[in-house]
């Protein structure tokens, strides 16, 4: 859908999109005069769940801005993918710009916003200059600006770019850090929706859920939700990553059992063995091959077997990963990344990479698996933003499923997995087809 | 204390944004100075933080929160590898000791002569595409293998 056939190298241009049936849905829109109401009521049809992780209901959440509030609201669109095993965005932004700017025009009409900003994580700095200029075919176009084709609805889009934080991608630290700020995620409640951007009304949705509107309201809340399962609407793009032979986004229906989502990736790489997959990005639980196998892709599936979908980012490990050191870098992201303003995670988050860091290195003590519980259970809930639990269902499940490897650890001295049997299977590795 | 083009840069940053919130600017602001000037010096962060109408300290928390902007001088071409777990599965490690014995130098450290800096990044939101690096911040390079390293430090040799 978002992604199918558009992997040229023009077909991110205005032209192109307008070829694929592209501004289809905003033109509808104007032409037909659609209250912002049934537009609301369409993505609630849809069942369209927040793709940036959360999975919270879209058309809900869009309900929550006051319209009729007089002042002025504002749109964020976050682009800040940093979650490791997550790349979907970039491909979003990198080839379909212009579904990303519609998409967020039909919310800005809905809620009446006048302002957006699409925030686009610093890394991809390549990918920020592109949407820019996509930006400007729009608003040649007279797409975006003032009084869009005649409507007398005006919007105008903006790209911010990050320079290396994380924690931006929590909504509140990203609007802090449109502000010109730090990035450190602000107390909830008030929620952005009565208090976010400058102290405005403001709702912040990810890339992949704005690019999934046009097709929405092209085909219809009902069509869009049978294409996935009940409570779980339409098509989700997967960021495949690790141990498969072709690595990469795969845009197909929620609900599609996992073991075809591995094939399509090419399977294992090498035939070798699957040991376990971090289902929805670094942050939600790590499960066990034969509970993975057994999953098909979606919250309501995924949360059952103890995890969660999070942003689709499946990260495929086999039998050579070393589930302590796979921990041990895990744990160091998350404390490199913590923000540093709530205690238990900046120091917590400390505490997890040490422990396990002495772990993978032959220092590990017989109560460590008890002491890193303990920590994980005071960091969580104790904290204003989700970095906190996020560093903490790693070490929990990580020790729930591959306890026995980490005790091995501790009471050997060394990894169960060869040294030798790790390094050959982390090997630099591109497929063919790159 | 910066140029011409670098000023007219920042003003259509600011222009981004309502005109009582300039501050909004100051990430591409001090993005745009670190181009020019390869690092940022505290009077630069301070010459920004006048330019935008906003606290100096202010400035010096942004620079100094966000890892991609350098408070101390770097190489001519600072390079970033990712080692975080997705792309150290598929060899991210394997390709930083690459970079790191082409260079000589360890994580952190910059070459004798100046040309290069070599830093562990954390996740690029590209790990489809490992190994993966960035070339002074802006330019990523995917599919690192040890060919493409060589290829890619001779090319930024001659630079």
């Amino acid at each position: 859908m978002i992604l199918a056939g558009v992997d040229g190298d023009r077909a991110w241009r205005l032209q192109d999109y307008l070829a694929r049936g592209g501004y289809s849905a905003l033109k509808k829109i104007i032409s037909e005069k659609i209250p912002p109401e049934a537009i609301i009521a369409e993505l609630k049809t849809a069942v369209l769940r927040g793709r940036g992780g959360a999975g919270f209901p879209t058309g809900l959440k869009w309900s929550f801005m006051p319209r009729s509030f007089p002042g002025d609201k504002y749109l964020a669109c976050n682009s800040d993918e940093g979650e490791p095993g997550t790349f979907k965005d970039r491909d979003i932004l990198r080839y379909n710009p212009h579904s990303v700017i519609e998409g967020m025009t039909i919310a800005a009409y809905a809620m009446g916003c006048a302002r957006g900003y699409n925030y686009i994580h610093g890394e991809i700095f390549e990918i920020y200059q592109r949407f820019e200029e996509a930006l400007e075919e729009a608003r040649a176009a007279n797409l975006l600006g003032a009084d869009i084709l005649g409507s007398g609805f005006s919007f105008d889009l903006f790209a911010h770019h990050g320079y290396g934080a994380y924690i931006c991608g929590e909504e509140t630290a990203l609007l802090e850090s449109i502000e010109g700020k730090k990035g450190q995620p602000r107390f909830k409640p008030p929620f952005p929706a009565s208090y976010g951007l400058y102290g405005k009304p403001t709702t912040i949705n990810n890339t992949e859920t704005f690019a999934s509107v046009p097709f929405i309201i092209n085909m219809g809340g009902e069509a869009f939700l049978n294409l996935g399962k009940p409570n779980n609407g339409g098509m989700k793009l997967f960021s495949v990553s690790g141990h498969v032979n072709r690595p990469g986004n795969y845009e197909i229906p929620l609900g599609t059992p996992f073991s075809e989502l591995l094939e399509m990736a090419g399977g294992m790489r090498g035939g070798r063995k699957l040991k376990a997959v971090i289902p929805g990005g670094s942050s939600s639980p790590v499960l066990p091959a034969d509970v993975m196998m057994s999953c098909t892709m979606d919250y309501d599936s995924i949360s059952k077997a103890g995890s969660m979908l999070g942003s689709g980012a499946v990260i495929v490990m086999d039998e050579t990963t070393c589930m302590v050191k796979a921990l041990e870098r895990l744990s160091y992201f998350y404390f490199e990344e913590s923000c540093g303003q709530c205690t238990p995670c900046r120091e917590g988050t400390g505490w997890l990479y040490r422990v396990v860091h002495r772990i993978e290195n032959g220092l590990g003590r017989a109560d460590d698996l008890d002491l890193l519980n303990s920590v994980t259970g005071n960091i969580m809930g104790r904290t204003i933003c989700a970095l906190g639990d996020a560093a903490s269902m790693p070490v929990q499940s990580f020790i729930k499923h591959f306890g026995g490897e980490f005790q091995y650890h501790i009471e050997n001295k060394k990894c169960l997995v060869s040294p030798e049997v790790q390094y050959e299977g982390s090997q630099i590795y591109v497929s063919p087809s790159c | 204390m910066l140029s011409q083009e670098s000023l007219q840069q920042i003003d259509r940053e600011v222009a981004k944004y309502p005109a009582d919130q300039k501050q909004s600017a100051v990430m591409a602001a001090l993005r745009i100075a670190q181009v020019e000037k390869g690092w940022l010096p505290q009077e630069l962060i301070a010459f920004i933080a006048d330019y935008l109408e906003m606290p100096a300290i202010a400035a010096y928390e942004v620079a100094s929160f966000y890892n991609m902007y350098d408070l101390e001088p770097v190489g001519k071409h600072k390079i970033t590898v990712c080692t975080n777990l997705p792309c150290a599965l598929s060899g991210g490690v394997h390709a930083a000791d690459y970079v790191k014995q082409k260079l000589g130098i360890d994580f952190n450290e910059t070459t004798a002569d100046g040309k290069f800096t070599l830093k562990e990044g954390e996740c690029m939101g590209a790990c489809g595409d490992a190994p993966v690096l960035l070339v002074n911040n802006h330019h990523m390079c995917s599919w690192m293998t040890k060919e493409k390293i060589d290829q890619l430090l001779a090319d930024l040799e001659s630079k």
